[in-house]
């Protein structure tokens, strides 16, 4: 490639939720880009285009003619050690879903921005975590933003996160669709030298271990067998796969060391896998992500006006998932209210508050979690949604007893 | 028949422990590695170097890699490992490849 350097000085832009991530994208310095339109995604793409037509950022881009092709792109170029960069939504996801256990079996460090939004039928194109969450168990690393700034930040820090040699794993940055990706928000960006700094340049000869390369020719994931008790030099398939789970492990003290990283450096900090808001003396704690983690600030705010004793959890990385921050947690708070866009059928309640329910199950002080349903299909949460659950949670908190097993906020019965 | 040549890899490791294992598995190319796939053969690739213009486009596509050129520069096909596919008698631009049956003794008997 040409040594093409574009340098972009401080500044602030006021642009939309996917204008923030073809931008962070650009400041990273992506080397290929693989693109296939869905809305609300879209514009992410269009974006990033642009910047590589007018010769701003030195990337290839391709056009291909599905979401599996654009992830099957992605490895291929991740396998020659290049920085790699997508964004897909909904259906889209869920069309790359095979390719997206590749990617995270492979140990490709791929990050793709999400613009979540609702699986059809009936078709929807709004806000709703169903998609994302659909892809828990593939492997990559999620991540959700809640403005725009910190969809910036977290594009960037991914980058970090997924290239150290002890995770190798691809990761998610999500926003929520229309509600993030096509609002506008100031969103302050550094010098591209500071961004430089920050992210090093990829290795020349690729990643360790597995680059590409004609004169050293390798196959990559052939055939591992079963085996059995003894060890036998081609039955390692377990292995690998327990190594993908290794990787999420050491994956959670990069994000908070990333994440400190990036605070010292450029002064803006998001939380690391989790973010705590007026938690210390808290008896509830709203957990929610995406979007409706901003709202509840506010939430939470008019709650202690009125003397109640509540805070906000933001679910900033939910793959990995911060276990121990909410078994810290739980020590002093008693319930802790999951509101989110997404339904874990067959079960009561959203996917998080299942995976959460989970981790506290053993937990000496047996904290409740009360499952909240909200916002599905980019359905309104208002602040007054989020402070009756709070207030359902808070009574439930004085009364000790697990009355509500699921709230259906916004529902029209 | 042409010297085997096996390949050598200095970084080639023998793992016994998973905390040992890189992040992914690596195959390294190795000549034979599924033992002597000859015997899969139902049709076995003939070439008639009468016919042959030394083009080597069935020495391109051989998706094996069982063909090689000898000293006179005559492609020539090692029926140890050829799976007998027939790809080179298809892309031959001058047919100079017969399709033969392989004609199998009975076995046991």
């Amino acid at each position: 490639m040409t040594e093409l350097r574009s340098e972009l000085k401080e500044s602030v832009r006021i642009i939309s939720g996917n204008a923030a991530c073809a931008w962070a994208a650009r400041y990273a310095r992506v080397q290929v880009i693989s693109a296939y339109p869905i809305t609300p995604q879209t514009t992410i793409v269009e974006k990033l285009s642009d910047f590589v037509e007018n010769g701003e950022l030195d990337a290839e881009y391709i056009r291909v003619e599905s979401e599996h092709s654009v992830m099957a792109c992605l490895i291929g170029a991740s396998y020659n050690g290049v920085r790699t960069y997508s964004a897909t939504s909904g259906q889209g996801l869920a069309y790359m879903h095979e390719m997206l256990h590749w990617a995270a079996g492979a140990r490709l460090p791929i990050v793709m921005g999400i613009v979540d939004r609702g699986m059809a039928p009936p078709w929807n194109i709004w806000a709703d975590h169903q998609d994302v969450l659909a892809a828990r168990d593939t492997g990559w690393m999620i991540f959700f933003a809640s403005n725009h700034q910190e969809i910036f930040d977290t594009t960037i820090q991914m980058y970090k996160i997924c290239e150290n040699p002890n995770v190798f794993l691809p990761a998610f940055v999500c926003l929520g669709g229309f509600i993030m990706s096509h609002t506008q928000q100031p969103v302050h960006m550094p010098d591209q030298s500071l961004v430089d700094e920050f992210l090093p340049e990829v290795p020349k000869n690729g990643w360790p271990h597995f680059f590409l390369d004609p004169d050293r020719p390798i196959t990559h994931g052939n055939l591992q067998n079963p085996g059995g008790p003894n060890i036998d030099p081609s039955c390692w398939y377990y292995e690998y796969r327990y190594l993908i789970q290794k990787a999420h492990e050491n994956a959670k003290q990069v994000i908070i060391d990333v994440a400190k990283e990036y605070q010292k450096k450029f002064g803006i900090f998001h939380g690391d896998l989790i973010e705590k808001y007026k938690c210390d003396d808290a008896e509830v704690a709203l957990v929610s992500i995406g979007s409706l983690a901003d709202q509840a600030k506010i939430a939470v705010d008019n709650m202690r006006e009125e003397g109640y004793k509540v805070g906000a959890i933001k679910l900033r990385c939910y793959k990995p998932f911060p276990t121990e921050q909410f078994q810290e947690l739980a020590k002093k708070i008693r319930v802790f209210p999951v509101m989110e866009r997404s339904m874990a059928f067959g079960l009561i309640g959203g996917i998080v508050s299942i995976d959460l329910k989970a981790i506290l199950y053993q937990h000496p002080k047996h904290p409740f979690v009360l499952p909240v349903i909200a916002g599905v299909g980019g359905r309104d949460v208002r602040v007054e949604d989020q402070i009756e659950v709070l207030k359902t949670a808070v009574e439930m908190a004085e009364t000790n007893e697990f009355k509500t097993e699921l709230i259906v906020s916004g529902l029209h019965e | 028949m042409t010297e085997k040549k096996y390949w050598k890899w200095k970084e080639i490791e023998t793992h016994t422990s998973i905390n040992d294992l890189p992040p992914v598995p690596l195959s390294l190319p190795n000549y034979g590695s599924l033992g002597e796939t000859g015997d899969w053969r139902t049709f076995r690739p003939e070439i008639d170097k009468s016919k042959c213009n030394k083009c080597y486009i069935c020495w391109m596509y051989c998706p094996e890699a069982v063909i090689e050129i000898d000293k006179d520069g005559y492609p020539n096909i090692d029926y140890v490992y050829c799976k007998g596919c027939m790809i080179c008698a298809h892309e031959c631009p001058k047919k100079a490849i017969e399709q033969v049956r392989e004609k199998k003794e009975p076995e046991g008997e």
